[in-house]
């Protein structure tokens, strides 16, 4: 099993995976609040991106709407906590399988009626925005007031219930992440990734070879809502309030799918290292513009965007098959 | 309910429509014809509508009679876009441009907030709470002429592609790319004139739809998604569509409105989007793909 996961893949890139992964074990022993605080968020949008990727990336379906399956899953097991006392694992339990009915919904529709391309991510983000505004008005959820859950200082870090400091959530976080790579890479690894690949290339010809298209679409659009759930409810235990135009957003699923599009769609890494980069540039962004002293709201994101331009320019297949290209670390021809 | 108050709302609601539909008609162009999903389409109307508040602010000037020159502003703003940064993405994955555009509409949203503040913003023209009366009907007059107005530049557009020279020969981009090449059209410079009046048309849109509603920096996602909605309601590709698909609906919303909560009327418009992929995914006004 482990043989295959590493099957092909050069020394150079198991020896950076590990120094990566050392670096991001070690890292809350040395970074301040401040800085746990960002790697937080980058693990995060590294995680929902990887999930975001199983869909897009493996089978070619592009979904705007991931948002969706965070919201889903943040306010599932956070319900469930504040008015039943149920802990957020087995919120989870539940989450996972509602968001997975609700991609298969989506899934369903579109791939009966051969929505696809541009008009299926239309869908994906008309049921977001359905899902938004429909817990606006849930007023059994708090409406569009907002959702808490109890904060207190905690003295002990309470993995149940997931109460405690950020340092607990990074853990999660990176755990979710590394069991995300490697459950891609065994994917990819596995017949279905195969499938999913054949699909993205070219449908058409996937269904001549016999392959039952409609049913893997399904399963890979069912797979990656799980998985995003799972980000949700980590979103939700750790910001504590939760508001449907902030986890609904759209803006939210385009974070979600930025880290992705700019690290490499369709890689293993993209997703992780697009999260480092966009935070990282978000991040250095705001520090210099408040060393320069600029504060009108907007010239942060007007500057992100800018780079982001620049980087959809300048690097079309996101940064990762860039770095792979001048660093030599492609596998090796079998 | 009085089947009066419920008349009344209709027709407010398709005359809104009517400026959904232009503005939608604007996306169904230029997606028909580029292939670009104009994902900075909301944003791009948010700039007709923030010229229309400098301009209404500075000249006092009807966003009636302003239409023109914004429109014009627009297209060449369209045009540029097009030339200088879209035709470089024409072979591109479609999730490259979707991204391009999102930066475009980030860029353009910022640009608008750190030049017009957050807050929501509206012009006051004279006749903003008159109102024409017709038996038991009451309809707003800033409702009705914009309605009129959506008709007016949307005929043209119609007539624009039918009628001219250049229209035809954009359709033939549309209809066959490869074709259309072979016959020796400058493609690229089509797709230039098709965003510019794409972008004109929600343009004209937006500075008509300022006369009913207020214009954030923020609400650009909103529109496009309900261009969108509107575009795949009417029928891909179908022209006349994208105007039936917006009168149908800015009847769907104000019916919610009034039934419900009128914060809660896009979800409606959503609905209506799911029961037509359910019942008629070709659109009401489309054809069903071979």
């Amino acid at each position: 099993m482990i043989a295959r996961l590493v099957e092909g893949v050069a020394p150079r890139t198991l020896a950076a995976l590990a120094v990566l992964l050392a670096f991001f074990i070690a890292a809350p022993f040395f970074a301040g609040d401040y800085l746990l605080t960002v790697l937080i968020l980058i693990l995060y949008f590294a995680y929902a991106g990887q999930a975001w990727n199983v869909m897009m990336g493996f089978a070619g379906q592009l979904s705007l709407g991931h948002a969706l399956y965070v919201g889903l899953g943040a306010y599932i097991a956070a319900t469930l906590f504040v008015r039943f006392g149920i802990g957020p694992w087995l919120g989870l339990c539940i989450a996972a399988p509602v968001a997975a009915l609700a991609g298969a919904f989506i899934g369903f529709l579109a791939y009966r009626f051969s929505v696809a391309g541009v008009y299926f991510a239309i869908l994906t983000i008309a049921v977001a925005e359905f899902a938004r505004v429909g817990f606006d008005h849930l007023t059994w959820t708090g409406a569009s007031a907002g959702l808490f859950l109890p904060v207190a200082q905690y003295v002990h870090n309470d993995l149940w219930n997931l109460r405690g400091h950020p340092v607990m959530f990074y853990y999660i976080l990176l755990g979710a992440t590394v069991l995300a790579f490697v459950g891609c890479r065994a994917l990819l690894q596995s017949r279905i990734g195969y499938f999913w690949l054949a699909i993205r290339e070219d449908e058409e010809a996937a269904r001549s070879a016999g392959i039952d298209t409609f049913r893997y679409k399904m399963m890979a659009v069912m797979i990656s809502a799980a998985m995003t759930s799972f980000g949700g409810v980590i979103y939700a235990f750790y910001y504590n309030n939760l508001f449907p135009e902030q986890v609904f957003s759209i803006s939210q699923s385009i974070l979600i799918i930025l880290g992705p599009i700019v690290g490499g769609v369709g890689t293993l890494f993209g997703p992780i290292l697009g999260a480092f980069v966009l935070e990282t540039i978000a991040e250095s962004m705001r520090t210099l513009l408040e060393g320069v002293g600029v504060d009108l709201p907007g010239t942060n994101q007007l500057f992100f965007g800018i780079v982001l331009l620049l980087v959809v320019i300048a690097l079309p297949e996101g940064v990762w098959p860039w770095l792979i290209r001048h660093f030599g670390l492609e596998e090796r021809k079998i | 309910m009085p089947a009066d108050i419920f008349l009344n709302v209709a027709v407010g609601g398709v005359l809104t429509g009517l400026v959904y539909g232009l503005m939608a008609l604007g996306l169904s162009v230029i997606f028909g014809v580029v292939r670009v999903v104009n994902f900075a389409h909301g944003e791009m109307m948010t700039i007709a509508m923030y010229l229309a508040i400098a301009l209404f602010s500075a000249f006092h000037l009807d966003p009636l009679v302003m239409l023109v020159p914004i429109a014009l502003a627009m297209f060449a703003f369209g045009y540029l876009l097009q030339a200088g940064l879209i035709n470089n993405f024409i072979a591109r994955p479609e999730h490259s441009q979707f991204l391009l555009l999102i930066a475009v509409g980030i860029i353009i949203a910022n640009v608008l907030l750190i030049l017009f503040g957050p807050d929501a913003q509206n012009v006051q023209v004279a006749y903003a709470f008159e109102s024409y009366q017709i038996g038991p009907l009451i309809i707003d007059t800033t409702k009705l002429y914009g309605g009129l107005a959506a008709i007016v530049v949307a005929t043209a557009l119609l007539g624009f592609f039918r009628y001219t020279a250049v229209g035809t020969a954009i359709r033939a981009c549309a209809d066959n790319y490869t074709g259309a090449l072979v016959v020796g059209l400058d493609v690229k410079r089509l797709y230039a004139l098709t965003f510019g009046l794409g972008a004109a048309c929600v343009g004209a849109a937006g500075t008509i739809l300022l006369l009913l509603f207020d214009v954030t920096p923020a609400v650009g996602p909103a529109y496009t998604l309900l261009a969108f909605v509107i575009v795949i309601t009417g029928g891909l590709g179908s022209m006349p569509g994208a105007l039936i698909g917006g009168v149908l609906i800015g009847l769907t919303e104000a019916t919610a409105g009034l039934l419900f909560s009128p914060s809660a009327k896009s979800m409606f418009a959503f609905a209506i989007l799911v029961l037509v992929l359910l019942f008629r995914p070709q659109g009401v006004m489309g054809r069903r793909a071979a």
